[in-house]
């Protein structure tokens, strides 16, 4: 019965908000998104220096930018 | 003395009918009243569904002061990029749906709407591996951890592993085995820490862990309203979890040992089709066929970035990020790559070179390069 199916759909619907609703919402500094935004950022730089296709590597390094060698066979 | 039988037979059947009519009355009427305390049941549930969600927009209204881009702003703007197509990578028939790195930097795998899986070398182009499926459209592609074994699965509703053996004339699909099955197709896969467990979803609204050598459904995730398109598990630092996102233009964060949803992310106006985890895995991006990448903070618990121009009208098939997270790179269904200054929310770069839609994106482990697959039948490597 589509009303049975309709019930048992909002009923779960409902258990899964409530869920949400009682995540642990530790302390609010550490939710508020300039935070977040602040440790992404940090992330970032902290690793930009790794970044081979941010930064660029030497061309020696990044084994698909140097030039394939064709072997004579 | 049978004349008085006769009668009160007739007479018992009076009364059983009227008993019979009697019952049905009762019933009908307990029918009834049953309709109407599920109706009631499905309003007041309605309602408190309805607070629920109104109060979960608050408490996150709360905690939004401020925009990523504007954190950014006292950040280094990026120079030009130079990337091109390093290399071509030539030998499906037909479109490539999906692709993946193995850890080794160096193979990758493709697979196709033709039903071909092919295991390629990405610095000399050859192909060291090639299978045929049973089925058409390989949706799913994955590389073992160990760079021993594929994964792949498409219409035929199964995700099956091929272990790979260095004998070149061995026959590949003598070895398959079966470990997913769902009920409708396959539309990604990915091994998770190990060889041993699978991560599947699927077209019937479901994701599932598997265990490869039972092909044991290890547990399964509900929550989907329409078919699964994509999924991302976090960096093994940050613990069990993996994000989806579907048909039903949520992404879900889930849970992998209890199998709950323990955050639900709906912004977009479209399906979406790629979720990929920020390499801290503090974070999340997707790509929506609304043309629009999202960035959403798990922490901060919503929407922090939307990656988007009036010019670009075309849905994004794929998104990953660069090695530092600076960098998002978005394949679109206008057969072009562009490249987003995550932080800023700015575009750096759009990709040319691929005839058809690019339908995968994958940043090669190193973050060295990333390569495309297309609907125009081969792969690219950028660099």
């Amino acid at each position: 019965m589509t009303s049975n199916s309709n019930l048992s759909n909002m009923r779960r619907l409902v258990e899964q908000l409530k869920l949400e609703a009682s995540v642990e919402r530790i302390k609010v500094t550490e939710r508020l998104v300039s935070q977040a935004a602040a440790e992404l950022q940090q992330y970032c730089l902290q690793n930009a220096a790794k970044d081979a296709l941010l930064v660029g590597v030497p061309t020696g390094s990044n084994p698909f930018r140097e030039p394939r060698s064709c072997a004579v066979v | 003395m049978s004349e008085w039988c006769i009668c009160s037979v007739f007479a018992l059947q009076k009364v059983s009918i009227i008993i019979v009519i009697f019952a049905c009355v009762v019933c009908k009427y307990i029918i009834y009243l049953s309709e109407v305390q599920l109706n009631e049941t499905l309003a007041h549930l309605k309602t408190e569904s309805e607070t629920l969600k109104s109060k979960l927009e608050e408490e996150r209204a709360k905690l939004h002061d401020v925009e990523l881009h504007q954190v950014a702003e006292k950040v280094e703007g990026l120079g030009q990029f130079v990337m091109k197509t390093r290399r071509t990578l030539k030998g499906h028939g037909n479109k490539v749906l999906c692709m993946d790195w193995c850890k080794d930097k160096r193979r990758i795998v493709s697979s196709s709407q033709d039903g071909k899986v092919i295991v390629w070398d990405a610095f000399t182009t050859n192909k060291e591996h090639a299978v045929t499926m049973p089925c058409t459209w390989v949706m799913a592609c994955a590389y073992a951890p160990s760079g021993c074994a594929v994964a792949c699965g498409g219409l035929d509703n199964k995700c099956s592993v091929y272990p790979l053996s260095l004998d070149k004339n061995e026959n590949l699909a003598a070895k398959k085995k079966s470990v997913a099955m769902h009920t409708n197709y396959l539309s990604a896969c990915s091994f998770t820490n190990s060889d041993m467990q699978i991560l599947t979803s699927s077209g019937d609204g479901t994701c599932a862990l598997w265990d490869v050598e039972s092909g044991q459904l290890l547990q399964s995730f509900h929550g989907h309203a329409a078919d699964v398109l994509c999924l991302d598990l976090a960096p093994s630092e940050t613990g069990n979890t993996f994000v989806s996102g579907g048909c039903d233009k949520k992404a879900n964060v889930w849970d992998m040992r209890s199998g709950q949803c323990i955050q639900s992310f709906e912004t977009h106006e479209s399906d979406i089709n790629s979720v990929r985890y920020y390499p801290s895995g503090d974070a999340f991006a997707s790509g929506s066929d609304d043309a629009t990448c999202r960035l959403y903070d798990l922490r901060a618990d919503r929407e922090v970035a939307i990656y988007s121009k009036e010019s670009i009208i075309f849905g994004v098939s794929s998104v990953d990020f660069s090695l530092s997270g600076r960098l998002l790179f978005g394949g679109y269904n206008d057969y072009t790559i562009n490249v987003w200054d995550v932080l800023k929310g700015t575009r750096v770069s759009i990709l040319f070179g691929h005839e058809n839609r690019v339908s995968t994106l994958r940043v090669s482990p190193d973050g060295t390069a990333f390569c495309t697959g297309s609907w125009d039948h081969t792969l690219r490597i950028w660099a």
